[in-house]
């Protein structure tokens, strides 16, 4: 992966930032829910196969239960339900639904590119 | 009876009044209360603003904090955007009256991956609503939801959830929409929200726009189905509520000054009606400003408000034009009487036009109304709407029991009387300037043409401009019509010679029989002394004869006595004696 990225010559400078995040590789994410329904115990579970299939070991996943917390939601924008947040590594990316389509959460990841 | 009305009010649709002038008044109290209101229109016919205004005076007039969900503008700008209405919704959020709320959804960082449902959007709206016990709830627009998730059959479906929700919240909620092609809304939404629908318009005829508002349906509520124009402006959102009131309105016996007492005197001496409608109209130039402003000053001498709508002169011209035939108008300006409202009726529409005047009527509260000249509003040439909207002028004044005087310029190819855009039913008194164009000059006439309720005078007046004002005139009739000017001028001189000479006249023939008096006179005593002579005469002769007649007698009686004779019966010393 690493390779990859330093192959590609006249890279921007801004990006540097968003490169040296996907090469200390650490993942942020934050999946927010409603209570214990069905899609977002679906969704928990479909996003820890994926991290640990993917990203294991080097990311932190933090669940936030609207319910209980409501006053989150304005601070992150959401109004899906379930929606993942990756806050690092940049860009900014919401996922929402219940993560069953792997691709797009793939996609969603920036894990998508770096698999082919 | 009380208990049944009561009963009846009970069970009637509570409303929740928006505050919005106007608005509440055509809805019969606000908007439904506890239902979601969809808000439709195009791009900028103010949904926001309206929707905004209704938080804002929910929050300061009735007590009921609101929140504000946006899908569009940011909290900055609208803050930034309504503080030049005179909102300050920083102050409303500090003092926990209002909530902003800005929804950002960006297309690219979203990536779907499966089913979910928007109960974030509700928890979150839900704990805005519950932080300040809001009453009102604003989505402005929720439609860019449509642009921001893709799967719209998980959209739909939680909408329809969400207005549920809202309803069973208790909240009065307006959702503003775009404008669709062939519906009210793009997306549809009047499918969901269909307790009460408004409509807002924004549309540009003859190059100016008006605004204007409807409403579409409105469930369980008596409410006008008109389009009623509205205005944005300093204060915020204004509806008007401009049909006809009706015929219904009060009338006064009391009667107002023109203040021309020349005029007066045609109009029973007295003036005008309070609360009537009057039209001065006549061809340019022949002073119907004038006759305008000498009632202001009138109106104003009697310490009565007057609004001027002047669309044709800015204020300080008229005042100065005014002042060269001797009326004031300064002071009055200064002493807060009277009001000036110039605006070029090009400006706006004529919707647009009434709304002003009902807005400023209200804020000013006169008893006196000017409107100089009303047919600069021919510019559309569209009689039917001046009409109606002059129309609905006069009702509106009439019913406030406001005089209202409007000036109308006539051009010289069009009948007199028919070209006021058909608005002479309208009018109350009528008075009708004219020129008069005789010998070489061109002078003003003036006449009521019709005065309801009055005996008024039905004389052609010469009418004057002097440095003092309005001057009223006899005119004389002569052959070719009124005379006027020097016309007018030339007969009173005229008139006055031949008094003088008919004044000669009579004093000679005064003389002249005075003279056959003393001529008939002298020929009396003439006569007198003739008789007298002859009278005189004819007795001396009576003497003589009878002093002949007694000398033959008393001969005889001599003769007898000298001869001694018998006479008989006769006793001649007796005869002498005689």
């Amino acid at each position: 992966m690493k390779e990859k990225a330093t192959k590609v010559k006249n890279w921007p400078k801004e990006l540097d930032a968003i490169l040296s995040s996907h090469d200390n590789d650490k993942y942020i994410l934050r999946l927010y829910v409603t209570g214990s329904t069905c899609r977002s115990v679906l969704a928990l579970m479909n996003l820890e196969k994926i991290c640990e299939e993917y990203l294991e070991g080097r990311y932190e996943l933090q669940v936030v239960d609207l319910y209980q917390n409501p006053s989150l939601a304005k601070g992150d924008q959401i109004i899906a339900a379930p929606t993942l947040i990756k806050k690092l590594p940049l860009p900014f990316r919401r996922i929402i639904g219940d993560m069953s389509n792997k691709e797009k959460v793939l996609l969603g990841l920036d894990l998508r590119d770096k698999l082919k | 009876m009380k208990k049944l009305d009561h009963e009846l009010s009970m069970k009637r649709l509570p409303k929740s009044p928006t505050g919005i002038k106007g608005f509440d008044e055509i809805t019969g109290g606000g908007v439904p209360k506890g239902r979601p209101i969809l808000v439709c229109g195009g791009a900028g016919c103010g949904k926001t603003l309206f929707a905004i205004e209704f938080l804002v005076r929910g929050a300061t007039e009735f007590n009921e904090p609101g929140v504000f969900m946006s899908f569009e503008e940011t909290n900055e700008e609208l803050t930034i955007n309504v503080a030049s209405l005179g909102f300050d919704l920083k102050d409303l959020i500090r003092r926990k009256k209002l909530v902003l709320d800005h929804v950002h959804i960006e297309r690219s960082e979203i990536e779907e991956t499966g089913e979910y449902d928007l109960e974030a959007l509700f928890i979150r709206l839900g704990y805005a609503i519950d932080s300040i016990g809001a009453k009102r709830v604003v989505l402005d627009t929720i439609e860019s939801l449509f642009a921001g998730l893709p799967n719209q059959l998980i959209l739909r479906a939680e909408l329809r959830r969400l207005f549920r929700w809202l309803k069973e919240k208790g909240v009065t909620a307006i959702i503003t929409g775009e404008r669709g092609d062939d519906k009210l809304t793009r997306q549809g939404l009047e499918e969901y929200v269909s307790d009460c629908v408004i409509m807002l318009d924004h549309r540009v005829n003859e190059q100016t726009s008006t605004r204007r508002l409807r409403i579409v349906k409105y469930r369980g509520s008596m409410h006008g189905t008109n389009e009623y124009p509205f205005l944005i402006d300093e204060t915020g959102f204004s509806v008007l509520p401009v049909t006809s009131l009706g015929l219904e309105h009060v009338v006064s016996n009391e009667r107002v000054s023109s203040g021309i007492s020349a005029l007066d005197k045609m109009l029973e001496g007295k003036g005008y009606y309070r609360g009537s409608t009057v039209l001065v109209s006549g061809t340019a130039g022949v002073g119907k400003t004038s006759i305008a402003a000498h009632f202001a000053e009138a109106a104003c001498k009697r310490g009565e408000r007057v609004l001027f709508f002047c669309f044709e002169e800015s204020p300080n011209q008229l005042i100065r034009n005014m002042l060269s035939i001797g009326i004031d108008l300064e002071p009055w300006v200064k002493k807060g009487l009277l009001q000036f409202h110039a605006t070029r009726p090009t400006l706006y529409g004529l919707e647009m036009h009434l709304a002003v005047t009902h807005k400023a009527v209200n804020a000013f509260k006169p008893s006196i109304v000017i409107l100089d000249p009303i047919n600069t509003f021919v510019v559309s040439d569209k009689d039917i709407e001046i009409k109606t909207m002059l129309m609905r002028i006069v009702d509106f004044l009439k019913a406030n029991q406001i005089t209202a005087l409007f000036t109308s310029l006539t051009s010289n190819e069009s009948p007199l009387e028919s070209s006021e855009a058909g608005i002479s039913s309208l009018i109350d008194t009528w008075i009708l300037l004219r020129d008069i164009e005789l010998s070489g000059e061109r002078n003003r006439g003036m006449y009521v043409l019709k005065s309801r309720g009055m005996a008024n005078s039905n004389q052609i007046r010469e009418f004057i401009l002097t440095d003092h004002g309005v001057e009223l005139r006899e005119a004389y009739i002569g052959s070719k019509g009124v005379l006027t000017g020097s016309a007018r001028i030339a007969q009173e001189a005229k008139e006055s010679a031949e008094l003088l000479i008919r004044k000669k006249d009579v004093e000679r023939k005064k003389r002249e029989i005075e003279q056959k008096r003393n001529a008939l006179k002298a020929q009396i005593s003439a006569l007198h002394f003739e008789f007298e002579s002859q009278e005189s005469e004819a007795i001396k002769m009576i003497e003589i004869e009878q002093n002949q007649i007694k000398r033959l007698k008393l001969d005889k009686l001599q003769m007898a006595e000298s001869r001694h004779a018998q006479i008989e019966n006769v006793n001649i010393k007796k005869i002498k004696d005689k």
